[in-house]
């Protein structure tokens, strides 16, 4: 077998080091009962060729994103990487060390991390950011339980414009971790918080842009939060819209939570992506996750190490801030040295690429009789009402080789209101061509 | 810079001179390397995009003022960058990885290769289900290796990593007592268990009551009998336990639980010691997350990203969470929300469906070595391990007698008035050219060190780290304490200031800070 050293012969003189007859005699304390004799009742072991021949084609029966014009986003976003990202992760220092806990022998996934969290705090304009988590959803869920932490309250807020599975988390956790939860109707528009926040409120979790594309001014909002004791919590799911839209720290946000898939992360069928996690310093001993800090070596030069880890499980235990051990790094470093390699002027430009793109997009589809834009804003995803159930028009537009967009009812199945609702998303890679086809496939189902 | 010329140069045995110091600061091969924001060459770009054309704003004036603050490199830059920053860590591809309970083992790259296919890494989880068959019989085929291989019904394939796995099994098993109206506080958790076992209980709402280990390092049965109750809502095992044994009453552990009304919650972080070999479900078990960025060999990634798939009893799977891929008429069907079949689901854990790029690098990864393989990698690693413990028994000290499975743990009473502690010990290890081992873990022995080599190294790589070991205790012994308190001295940094870096937290680049470093 190609990934095992071991020779038969090398087997034969451990086995007389160890001072046992057999490999069965290693294995003794496994009850008699319980060890199986041969192997379990699954296919023998294969060669490369042919398990590569038995991948690629289950690959072979989906239809990838970049071989048709497609305009999914609803939280994750199919953007360019560039080349050099998908080369550097796959150094093998990078992609086969463990988590940093040895700062002498990980300075480099240290400092990437603390260019990372710098990047993190500069993008959500907030003071400090911790070393990833596991998605947007999940970063959620933590900023609540933080908020939680930090009010010592125990009731936060959702809005309705927050995307469905990241409240379906919070639910989840609320349930089990012991947290109240009142969540807004999932429709589209302008929601009032005031009557909702009071002195038992620990949070309002707010997205932008929200679900349906579009983008809000929290800071009174902030206010209102602040003025009942309350932390602002916002959620960014298309986390290229940072660099376009007025940031959530200039809003007051004390918590950002986030997806950062779009800097440097494939679709991925929805995962592994990598979660960002930003607050204000004065909550930082509150926050989950790793965190790098700055500091210096024995002979005075700078460097790097994970600290504040008596907020985490392995030092505090059933004291922890959180349970959560692994993180994103691998994602956390894609999303680094693309934002790297972009820099303020790429990302910024990558940034109106796409809004452009949306724009250009939403001006064709309005003219589509029986298309109606519901936006009043948007960055590059928006929501359009149909004559009829988006969910029928999505799988005709499919079968037609366009991927339209995801019907609303997709992700509430239950809320006919919602059944008409298309979100639809451009980005920098769909091309006028892309837009075409759509507008025709449209038309065409909706005749 | 160093005033280097005034430096002394040290002349070594083979009579080759070696600068103390050098202008650059470099060392040969060790590159010093600045943050990315202090090569800022500002309007840089290390990609070209063409500017749109002329458009109407939809921003609502809600536009981003001001700079973000982001330095501009080409790509040349960045790719150097990020090579020297690599250069500064350890990893599996360049050398043997003791670190106990973390199953460092080699990661194939034909996984990398087939995670990165189109037809996989660029689907999107929302696309309609008709364009995505391959991707639900990719997910399908990995339920099904999985659950032969723990013997378990279901596999919850959601949960991100061991930790969101372990919440996934502990909100299961309250979901099912809550269902029959039981409701229970405590859950049982052995000393010397992983520090996530006790955060999630105590997440979850429980109160975490310790189990202490016996005399030969396995749960003390009788203790933990004496816990049991109807208050009692889990035990949370890890089988093999941390200490690298077998725990031989498990089935008699099992039946003492159940009777009690308990689950019985195994951790499944060392299941490469008994893959293909022992499945959990026989055991007793009802409830046992896998690391896929362990067994099943996808890269640890400098801390993630990982796969915590949970397999599930029959009694806990119908409270498996979102979503559900099951088999229906028509095939294999996604099931996203609450309904018919999933009413009593615990809900959503994640966003979309779970980590699909580790899916299809643990499938590789299982479907190369085949039930043949598994059953000998479960082999070769419970070898390795016994090779180590057998090699250094006489040189370190070991806490517990006997063979252990895949991890051997030594404790310090071998460096006993040396002055030398299991810190200066792994330390140590790093100038010789490797990672420490697991260290001060387990909790319940003194000065833990904690090695697991893995099936994927050599007896070539064990015979040359078990020769540096036995030199290290050697020079230990002689009483060579000074250059143990002062390793590592040949990495790019010594021993960092973690007291200074927790006090005065400084967890990002400013450009002020930066000013203020210069000046001083």
């Amino acid at each position: 077998m190609r990934y095992l050293p071991l020779t038969a012969s090398d087997r034969a003189e451990m086995l007389a080091a160890v001072g046992v007859a057999s490999i069965e005699d290693v294995f003794a304390d496994v009850p008699e009962a319980a060890r199986l004799s041969g192997p379990v009742d699954l296919p023998r072991a294969m060669g490369e060729i042919e398990v590569e021949r038995l991948v690629s084609r289950m690959a072979a029966r989906n239809v990838s994103a970049g071989s048709v014009p497609f305009f999914i986003g609803a939280g994750v976003y199919r953007h360019h990487i560039p080349a050099a990202v998908d080369h550097l992760i796959q150094r093998g220092e990078f992609l086969t060390s463990y988590t940093p806990y040895q700062p002498e022998v990980s300075q480099g996934t240290l400092q990437y991390l603390f260019e990372f969290q710098t990047q993190v705090a500069l993008l959500t304009g907030m003071e400090v950011a911790n070393a990833s988590l596991y998605d947007g959803a999940t970063s959620c869920a933590e900023a609540v339980m933080m908020a939680n932490r930090v009010t010592s309250r125990k009731k936060a807020v959702l809005s309705g414009g927050l995307h469905p599975h990241y409240r379906e988390v919070c639910e989840t956790y609320g349930r089990f971790v012991g947290f109240e939860l009142s969540a807004h109707d999932p429709v589209p528009g302008g929601e009032d918080f005031a009557d909702g926040v009071d002195r038992g409120t620990s949070c309002v979790v707010v997205q932008n842009p929200d679900f349906y594309g579009e983008v809000r001014d929290y800071s009174d909002l902030a206010q209102v939060c602040h003025a009942a004791g309350a932390l602002l919590v916002i959620v960014v799911t298309e986390a290229l819209s940072l660099a376009a839209i007025r940031p959530p720290g200039d809003m007051g946000a004390d918590i950002v939570a986030a997806e950062g898939q779009s800097f440097g992360n494939a679709l991925n069928f929805g995962g592994p992506h990598v979660g960002l996690f930003a607050t204000r310093d004065k909550y930082v001993r509150q926050m989950p996750g790793r965190l790098v800090g700055q500091t210096i070596d024995a002979a005075g030069r700078r460097g790097w190490v994970l600290t504040l880890s008596t907020r985490e499980q392995h030092i505090r235990r059933e004291r922890a801030t959180s349970n959560i051990c692994t993180n994103s790094g691998l994602c956390a470093l894609a999303s680094t040295i693309h934002l790297a390699l972009l820099g303020e002027a790429g990302l910024t430009r990558l940034a109106r690429l796409n809004h452009a793109a949306a724009v250009s997009l939403a001006e064709r589809l309005e003219q589509l009789p029986g298309v109606r834009l519901l936006n009043r804003t948007f960055f590059n995803e928006f929501t359009v009402r149909l004559p009829r159930p988006a969910a029928e028009i999505v799988e005709a537009l499919a079968s037609r080789g366009v991927l339209a967009g995801v019907p609303a009812s997709r992700l509430y199945p239950d809320r006919p209101q919602l059944a008409d609702l298309l979100l639809i998303a451009a980005t920098e890679m769909t091309t006028d061509e892309d837009i075409d086809r759509l507008e025709e496939g449209l038309r065409e189902a909706l005749a | 810079m160093s005033d280097w010329s005034r430096a002394a140069s040290a002349r070594r045995a083979d009579g080759l001179t070696v600068p103390a110091e050098t202008a650059s600061g470099n060392r040969g091969l060790q590159i010093e390397e600045p943050l990315i924001f202090e090569q800022d060459s500002p309007g840089h770009c290390g990609v070209d995009l063409p500017e749109p054309a002329p458009f109407r704003s939809r921003l609502g004036g809600l536009d981003r003022q001001g700079e973000i603050g982001l330095p501009g490199l080409s790509e040349p830059q960045i790719v150097r960058h990020f090579t020297r920053l690599s250069q500064k860590n350890y990893a599996i591809d360049s050398g043997l990885y003791p670190l106990g309970s973390c199953t460092m083992k080699h990661n194939p790259r034909l996984n990398e290769k087939l995670a990165r296919l189109p037809g996989l890494a660029d689907i999107h989880p929302l696309q309609p289900v008709s364009t995505v068959p391959g991707a639900f019989e990719l997910i399908d085929t990995l339920a099904h290796w999985l659950k032969t291989l723990t013997g378990m019904p279901a596999i919850a394939l959601s949960p991100a990593a061991g930790a969101h796995g372990e919440l996934c099994g502990i909100m299961s098993i309250r979901a099912a007592l809550e269902a029959r109206g039981d409701r229970r506080s405590r859950v049982l958790v052995p000393e010397s268990a992983h520090g996530t076992n006790p955060a999630t209980a105590a997440a979850c709402g429980y109160t975490v009551d310790p189990i202490p280990a016996d005399a030969s390092g396995r749960v003390d049965r009788a203790a933990l009998e004496a816990k049991l109750g109807p208050d009692v809502a889990a035990l949370m095992l890890t089988n093999p336990n941390t200490c690298g044994l077998f725990e031989r009453e498990i089935v008699e552990i099992a039946a003492a639980v159940h009777q009690a009304g308990t689950f019985f919650y195994c951790d499944g972080a060392n299941f490469n010691a008994i893959v293909g070999r022992v499945r959990p479900a026989d055991l007793g078990i009802d409830c046992m997350h896998l690391n896929l960025h362990k067994t099943f060999s996808t890269p640890h990634g400098g801390g993630g990203p990982g796969s915590g798939p949970v397999a599930l009893a029959a009694s806990l799977a119908p409270y498996a969470p979102l979503p559900w891929l099951v088999h229906g008429p028509e095939g294999l069907e996604l099931i996203e929300h609450k309904a018919g079949p999933t009413a009593d689901s615990l809900g959503r854990l994640k966003g979309y469906h779970g980590q699909m790029g580790m899916f299809v690098r643990a499938l590789a990864y299982m479907m190369s070595h085949g039930s043949d393989g598994l059953r000998q990698v479960a082999e070769d690693a419970v070898l390795n391990a016994n090779y180590l413990r057998a090699r250094l028994a006489d040189d370190l000290s070991l806490p517990f007698p006997g063979p252990c499975m895949h991890e051997v743990l030594f404790d310090d009473r071998f460096l006993k008035d040396t002055g030398i502690t299991t810190l200066d010990f792994a330390k140590a290890l790093i100038d010789e050219g490797y990672h420490p081992m697991t260290m001060y873990f387990p909790l319940i022995v003194h000065g833990a060190m904690l090695i697991e080599p893995t099936e994927t190294e050599s007896k070539a790589s064990l015979d040359q780290f078990i020769a540096v070991v036995k030199a290290l205790a050697a020079a230990a012994r002689t009483g060579d304490a000074a250059r143990f308190q002062a390793a590592p001295a040949l990495t790019p940094r010594c021993r960092l200031d973690e007291t200074t870096a927790a006090r005065k937290p400084v967890l990002r680049w400013r450009p002020e800070l930066a000013q203020r470093e210069a000046a001083e």
